[in-house]
């Protein structure tokens, strides 16, 4: 009932190229998501269903940039965030998505929609409504200012609590031993 | 596999002994032949010189001029450096590629011809250049290549083009006590073999306690060390760019223990802007063997060689005829000049596009025929060089000056230059002049009097010692070619206002990026990701965050690198936008961030395979912010 | 009396023909390194090892320990290089830890770990390198290789194999094995071979193991590699004199 007694800090997430692993993560830090509520307000993200970021502290981007879509969103996020975090392996350096990199995309759509098993008359879907997907799958640096990385497959609750929560407390924040995970 | 095949690589082999460190020379004389080095070639050359297959396919991997894939009967590379550029050489590279039906980089279709660049060829005063089956055309006018096109298309054997083509001049412009030199072969060798020092010297007791060489009577070894004495006097310091002192090199390796020394000549005058070396080997390659022969003589070595860079091939047979020359007047063989126990030998050794190779310990691997990876140092080349063994490399330049203070002394030498810098340096003068060529200047002489003399105007910059140098604006035109000033290799070239330095940045940077040789981890890297960081700028996507990119790149490679090719290669880039910055600010974009590809071309393949053109089918570059 | 050198503010004890990251080891102390391996000569390629002695930036794996050195290895500028050559190393493979069966064991990603290194920092290079699963119990995965050159050597100074080579140049350097064909199964190589054992990476991976320790439980999941510097004290190397 009672306003916060200092203003709570706004944060959006998004996921691009990403399995909603590294929020699953984030949702794993359990009962401290009470303690952390206290401090923010969640604008767009999956959680809250609101489908535009407005002016936002904190962007918490998952995934890597595979389509024309994620490079908007994305856009989005870096226009409206103050900080923006490449939250995740796949966000961090393409992850498991840019596996394809090495694969000539016109031979993957081939691959998929034209020569494949049953695919007499197959087509490559070419809908308006359906985002176009980029040569490459690239990490979110590569397209926009990233300020913080937190890697991992997914990043472990604890890491994304203790990396938020030194953040918030306004240090930088520093993972050590047991919190940098790559994988 | 075919008996011609079989034939050609034993025979190689066999002319140089089957000796596993002739695999590059045998490599050279395969790919001259067949224009690439198919699998059978190399299987066959592995099993000759008992070397493993991976070995020859690791040193054929690693020469720009040796390729494992075919090449064309006619294989043009066009000269890249800045120099040719600013003459045109990227119009009359794609000129010749329609003339002849054929993309850069490829074989043509019916195997005639293949088109690419290659590293700075030496002919910077008479550019724009190309070789074409390892040999050198300068001055290639359109008129010039009109006629190379046909000449090609009517497959002409090169040995029946028009010679004109392949004249190369030595345009030399200012002479000093070097150019001017009056020796005659054998002058300094004579006069080396009738030296004393003073019996009883300090320097000679010393060297008396250890008999270090078999066979030469008391007066040699004195006649030797006075030599060296000489050397040192001269105070002579390294024309290759570091400028160590030869006197000292070649004592520590005379007094490094083990029986064989060798005395090895660096030609491979790689350094964008530079082609002294290649002028002193056409018009005075008797100096520069004299040169080598006397520390042959002094530090006690039998055996020299001549690493000759792969684009002055066409020096190859002329250099060897000097040599027979000088073999057959005694000044080269056993016994020279009828001195027992001088015995002394030359063989040339050619390089094969590689521009580390220049650094000493790199040239040695070379060699010994392995990919030319500079050596962990310490142990140096003086005690542990060829073979491990003690080894004496100095500059062409360095050799004719130890010639010339061999005959008239330490102290004529040095009565020439400033206190710290004796003697005189050849200077390899191109861009924007009158007139290109090689100036002989006086150590100490200002860039201004340089400038003045090869008719610069409305001079800009000058990069100083090649990329790996340093690049010089107007107010800084005073400043002198000295070891303590300027010290410089030679290239010496001239920009003026209407050049973007920008470009000639980016030229250096792809340079680099070229020639890393790829053993440590900041110099492979890091020369492509700087590379790379130019190019998105010239493109006309970077930002602030680039130039914070390019810096953070110096950085590493300053700190990191294993050799001096990564040390310097962000020398160009900071140099230029430490002077010209506004060269790179107008291309910068106000954006704190922008991708280094084209985020819209990203799309491309995936508009082409759905045939979409929409709106959403594009992503446009984002307003300034 | 032992001769000693300092590093950073330690007394460190040598013996002569010990190199400062022999003695540095011995004594307990981590520099960080990729290319070094006690059992082979030093080659000073990946640069990690990168210290100052005496104020000169040099390679602890190549620098000979000498009586006097002031050797700086755990200062921040040194920290910065190394992160940002852990980066490119990262950048200029296909390195996807989640992926790879060495994750946990691997020294790359343990170096990062240990130097705070949160991002690859620089463009991704993603080259195009098709693994070879020729071999029956090897594969090689040159997407994930450092060109450390570790397997070279041991197949070189040990197997007496030259099982694996380098060829290309400058950023097309890259890892190539001994036959005609270019693949493993073509060559001597064989599971038992010292250069199948060094790799630091997940380049040379042997089949059907992948997994019998479980992520989680491996070499540097419990402990950073910096505390586990003994672990690698030097033992004679191959093929030097009787010095070290």
């Amino acid at each position: 009932m009672n306003a916060p007694a200092r203003p709570r800090v706004r944060l959006a997430t998004t996921s691009l190229a990403g399995c909603f692993g590294c929020h699953m993560s984030l949702l794993d830090i359990d009962e401290r998501l009470f303690a952390l509520l206290d401090r923010v307000e969640f604008d767009r993200t999956p959680l809250t269903d609101i489908k535009a970021c407005g002016p936002c502290d904190i962007g918490l981007v998952e995934g890597g940039a595979s389509n024309a879509e994620n490079v908007e969103v994305l856009r989005e996020f870096r226009r409206q965030c103050r900080i923006l975090i490449a939250l995740g392996a796949c966000a961090v350096n393409g992850g498991l998505p840019a596996q394809r990199n090495h694969l000539d995309l016109e031979d993957c759509l081939t691959q998929v929609y034209l020569t494949g098993p049953g695919m007499q008359n197959g087509r490559i879907p070419d809908d308006p409504e359906l985002p176009l997907v980029l040569d490459k799958v690239y990490p979110l640096h590569e397209i926009v200012r990233v300020d913080y990385f937190i890697p991992g497959c997914p990043p472990s609750a604890d890491a994304i609590w203790a990396f938020l929560t030194q953040l918030l407390a306004g240090q930088e924040p520093v993972l050590g031993h047991g919190l940098i995970a790559y994988d | 596999m075919s008996t011609d095949l079989s034939e050609l690589v034993i025979g190689a082999c066999a002319r140089h002994g089957n000796r596993p460190a002739a695999l590059l020379q045998v490599l050279l004389e395969v790919q001259a032949e067949l224009r690439h080095i198919p699998p059978e070639a190399a299987r066959r050359v592995a099993e000759c010189l008992g070397q493993p297959l991976s070995r020859v396919l690791g040193v054929a991997g690693f020469y720009a001029f040796l390729s494992t894939t075919p090449r064309g009967h006619y294989h043009v590379l066009f000269s890249d450096n800045i120099t040719d550029r600013m003459l045109g050489n990227m119009d009359l590279l794609a000129r010749l590629c329609e003339k002849l039906w054929v993309e850069r980089g490829r074989l043509s279709s019916d195997g005639l011809v293949s088109v690419d660049t290659t590293s700075c060829t030496g002919m910077c005063d008479q550019g724009p250049a190309l070789l074409i089956n390892g040999l050198a055309i300068p001055g290639v006018t359109p008129e010039r290549l009109n006629l190379i096109a046909e000449l090609i298309l009517a497959r002409l054997p090169l040995e029946s083009w028009p010679r004109e083509l392949f004249v190369i001049q030595d345009h030399i412009r200012r002479k000093d006590m070097l150019l001017n030199h009056d020796l005659a072969p054998g002058d300094a060798l004579r006069a080396s073999l009738a030296r004393v020092c003073e019996p009883g010297s300090p320097v000679e007791a010393a060297a008396n306690e250890r008999s270090w060489r078999e066979g030469i009577p008391t007066g040699a070894l004195c006649a030797t060390l006075g030599t060296l004495e000489e050397i040192k006097r001269a105070n002579l310091r390294g024309r290759g760019g570091a400028g160590f002192t030869t006197g000292m090199k070649w004592e520590a390796c005379r007094n490094a223990p083990g029986p064989d020394r060798y005395v090895v000549c660096n030609a491979d005058e790689g350094e964008p802007g530079t082609f002294k070396d290649r002028v002193l080997l056409s018009v005075h390659a008797d100096l520069v063997f004299e040169g080598m022969t006397v520390a042959g003589y002094v530090i006690g070595a039998r055996q020299g060689f001549l690493y000759l860079r792969g684009e002055y091939r066409y020096l190859l047979e002329p250099l060897r005829a000097v040599l027979a020359r000088r073999r057959a007047a005694g000044l080269l063989g056993r016994g020279i000049l009828g001195q027992t126990g001088f015995d002394f030998e030359i063989d040339i050794h050619l390089g094969a596009g590689a521009y580390v190779c220049g650094e000493e310990s790199a040239l040695i691997e070379s060699l010994e025929g392995k990919r030319g990876i500079p050596r962990n140092r310490p142990p140096y080349p003086v005690t542990h060089g060829y073979l491990q063994r003690p080894t004496v490399v100095n500059n062409v330049e360095t050799f004719c000056a130890a010639a010339l203070i061999a005959r008239h002394g330490g102290d004529w030498y040095r009565r020439v230059g400033t206190d710290r810098s004796a003697g005189t340096k050849l200077l390899s003068v191109s861009g924007d002049c009158a007139r290109p060529g090689i100036y002989e200047y006086p150590f100490g002489t200002t860039v201004r009097q340089v400038l003045a003399d090869c008719g610069a105007e409305n001079t800009q910059a000058v990069q100083i010692s090649g990329p790996s140098g340093v690049c010089i604006a107007a107010g800084e035109f005073d400043r002198r070619i000295a070891f303590e000033d300027l010290p410089t290799a030679g290239a010496f070239t001239v920009f003026d206002q209407g050049r973007d330095m920008f470009e000639v940045a980016r030229n250096y940077s792809h340079f680099f990026a070229h020639e890393s040789c790829g053993f440590c981890t900041p110099c492979r890297v890091g020369t492509t990701l700087l590379r790379d960081t130019l190019d998105k700028i010239a493109a006309g996507h970077g930002t602030r965050h680039d130039l914070a990119e390019i810096d953070r790149l110096n950085r590493v490679l300053r700190m990191g690198s294993h050799c001096g090719l990564g040390h310097t290669a962000c020398n160009p880039t900071l140099d230029t936008l430490k002077r010209f910055p506004q060269a790179y600010e107008r291309r910068l974009k106000a954006m704190d961030f922008v991708p280094a590809f084209d985020l819209d071309g990203a799309l491309a393949p995936a508009r082409r395979m759905t045939g979409r053109d929409d709106a959403a089918a594009h992503l446009a570059t984002e307003a300034r912010e | 009396m032992t001769d000693t050198f300092l590093l950073d503010d330690q007394t460190v004890p040598f013996t002569p023909g010990q190199t400062v990251m022999q003695a540095a080891l011995a004594a307990g102390h981590h520099i960080p390194h990729l290319c070094y391996h006690p059992e082979f000569h030093p080659h000073g390629s990946c640069k990690l090892c990168t210290v100052k002695v005496n104020g000169r930036n040099a390679t602890g794996c190549t620098v000979p320990a000498q009586t006097g050195l002031k050797v700086e290895n755990d200062i921040e500028e040194l920290r910065t290089l190394r992160q940002a050559l852990v980066q490119m190393l990262f950048a200029e493979g296909n390195h996807f830890c989640p992926s790879c069966e060495i994750s946990g064991n691997c020294q790359l990603q343990a170096l990062g770990y240990d130097l705070g290194v949160m991002s690859a920092g620089f463009r991704h290079f993603f080259p195009r390198r098709p693994v070879d699963a020729s071999h029956p119990d090897i594969l090689l995965d040159f997407n994930r290789c450092i060109l450390c050159e570790l397997c070279v050597r041991a197949s070189r100074e040990v197997d007496g194999k030259d099982v694996f080579a380098f060829s290309g140049r400058g950023i097309h350097k890259h890892l190539i094995v001994n036959a005609a064909t270019g693949r493993l199964a073509d060559t001597q190589a064989t599971a038992g071979d010292k250069a199948m054992h060094v790799c630091p990476v997940g380049a040379i991976l042997h089949k059907r193991v992948g997994f019998a320790v479980p992520i989680g439980e491996r070499r540097y999941d419990k402990t950073p590699i910096s505390a586990q510097a003994l672990a690698f004290a030097p033992r004679p190397a191959v093929g030097e004199g009787g010095e070290a």
